[in-house]
């Protein structure tokens, strides 16, 4: 087809914005296996360097576990490589309903689905379960993966302040004359590491007939007393009219994503979700690797309760040496910088002390917000952490921005 | 109409701003500068629908018509007026 130097000047001249901006993403390929210390080429063909990982979603430490390992190549050996079909046609095999079967337990609901990510589960859901007499009313700050699926849904979608019950109430009453009504959040949001209150939530919902959907992607296997997430968390178990989440994180760390929740709602996916019918299944390989992380997890919470103790530790460390954080009590710790350029020069500092984090600015999250995003891991062990803070306070004096308040960052460096 | 814009203002101003914005003028660009999102039109739409009892169709509530007070006002007096 037709490709002239016209288009592709268009597109070089895209790239270079995005490049003259300072949001040109790049990749920094890792030699190793996923987990707290690992091999980084970066810049590409530069050496090998060994860094702790500090910005991974490996929360439970289980992406390299042995057992995990062992597994996936039992999986691989007894059912194969790949499917080459679609769940309903000839895709679904004696593991994928076992896996369905031990997440609706694990996570105390009615039914499960499998879907090939989260982000699918989150593009299907929606429209496969709401029309267009129906309204959707999320959080401002919910993931990508749930604004897309509710852009592919015909039901009306409105929005409320961050965590603002009052305001949640307020929207609940305006659209008190559609036939459906259902609200969206994060169960803890990966951005602030944050915790809806899914408890109030659960009890507006029971006030004003809505359904509620919680995406627990960055909670399950470690959030709550035995880890089932931000519902066990809160105290409303069985009360999450949907809950989607991923095997990509916590639960293997591979791919593969799930809707659980009430059994006609999960029917309805079945039925209707798109990326659940027009998307492969999930390799055999994966679904057995995520079936030895469901019963390492049944068996004990020594790992969520390691991650926990670990977090706690790092926050402290943090909040001792004087930077500013996100309040919260989940693995996932923000350095506040403010400036975007900051995040990505403190970054970098970081990265030449052998601590892998990333800066995070916008539009990825509101202007002047900038961060350095840390993510704590079972896997990480104290030393790690320590070597982690050092270099952390390292950077932090020469930066000047130890003990300093919000407002002075700003001052030092702009939003 | 006596106070519609003040109305629209101080709604918009509740609705979408943080604690710690910039005040509003009937003439800031509210979805083109960013304050609103083409999402969260959804609600002042109802809110206007509500309030004076009218029905703004789809085809005219656009991210144009939304994009000031003074506009959003114009839109509110013109089916105000058909409904009288």
């Amino acid at each position: 087809m037709a490709y002239p130097e016209k288009i592709r000047n268009l597109y070089q001249g895209l790239v270079k914005a995005i490049q003259d901006a300072g949001l040109f993403k790049q990749e920094r390929f890792i030699h190793s296996p996923q987990a707290a210390d690992i091999e980084v080429e970066f810049p590409a063909g530069a050496p090998l360097k060994k860094v702790i990982n500090m910005c991974s979603n490996n929360y439970l430490g289980l992406s390299s576990h042995p057992d995990v390992v062992k597994a996936a190549h039992e999986g691989l050996e007894s059912r194969g490589y790949g499917m080459s079909s679609v769940r309903f046609i000839c895709g679904t095999q004696d593991i994928h309903r076992e896996l369905e079967r031990r997440m609706t337990e694990f996570l105390g609901t009615e039914d499960t689905l499998l879907f090939p990510s989260c982000m699918d589960a989150n593009a299907g859901v929606f429209e496969a379960v709401l029309t267009k007499d129906d309204v959707m009313i999320s959080d401002r700050l919910v993931h990508a993966s749930l604004i897309d699926g509710i852009r592919l849904c015909s039901a009306m979608h409105d929005t409320y302040k961050h965590s603002d019950m009052a305001h949640l109430e307020e929207k609940l009453q305006l659209h008190a004359d559609k036939r459906l009504k259902m609200v969206i959040t994060d169960g803890v949001f990966s951005m602030d590491g944050d915790t809806a209150k899914l408890d109030e939530m659960v009890a507006l919902g029971e006030k004003y007939d809505a359904m509620l959907l919680v995406d627990d992607s960055h909670s399950s296997g470690f959030i709550g007393k035995t880890g089932r997430g931000t519902h066990e968390k809160c105290g409303v178990m069985g009360k999450i009219d949907i809950i989607t989440t991923t095997f990509g994180k916590a639960l293997g760390g591979a791919s593969g994503g799930c809707v659980s929740g009430r059994r006609e709602l999960v029917e309805m996916c079945r039925q209707r979700a798109r990326p659940y019918l027009f998307s492969n299944t999930i390799a055999p390989v994966v679904v057995s690797g995520v079936l030895k992380v469901m019963e390492i997890l049944s068996a004990s919470t020594e790992r969520r309760d390691k991650l926990e103790k670990n977090a706690a530790y790092w926050r402290k460390g943090l909040t001792e040496a004087g930077f500013v954080l996100r309040e919260g009590d989940t693995p996932i710790v923000p350095v506040m910088l403010f400036n975007a350029k900051l995040s990505q020069d403190f970054s970098k500092a970081l990265y030449d002390e052998g601590i892998y984090a990333i800066g995070f600015f916008f539009p990825v999250v509101p202007q002047g917000q900038a961060r350095i995003r840390t993510q704590i891991s079972a896997g990480h062990e104290i030393h790690h952490l320590d070597r982690a803070l050092d270099a952390f306070i390292k950077v932090g004096k020469k930066f000047n921005i130890l003990g300093k308040t919000k407002q002075e960052i700003i001052q030092m460096y702009g939003m | 109409m006596e106070g519609l814009k003040d109305i629209i203002l101080q709604y918009v101003t509740k609705e979408y701003l943080e604690d710690d914005s910039e005040p509003l003028n009937f003439d800031t660009p509210l979805i083109s500068g960013g304050i609103v999102d083409s999402f969260s039109m959804v609600s002042l739409k109802r809110f206007l629908e509500n309030r004076y009892n009218i029905q703004i169709p789809d085809d005219k509530a656009t991210p144009e018509a939304f994009d000031s007070v003074n506009k959003i006002a114009v839109l509110v007096e013109e089916f105000v007026g058909k409904k009288g």
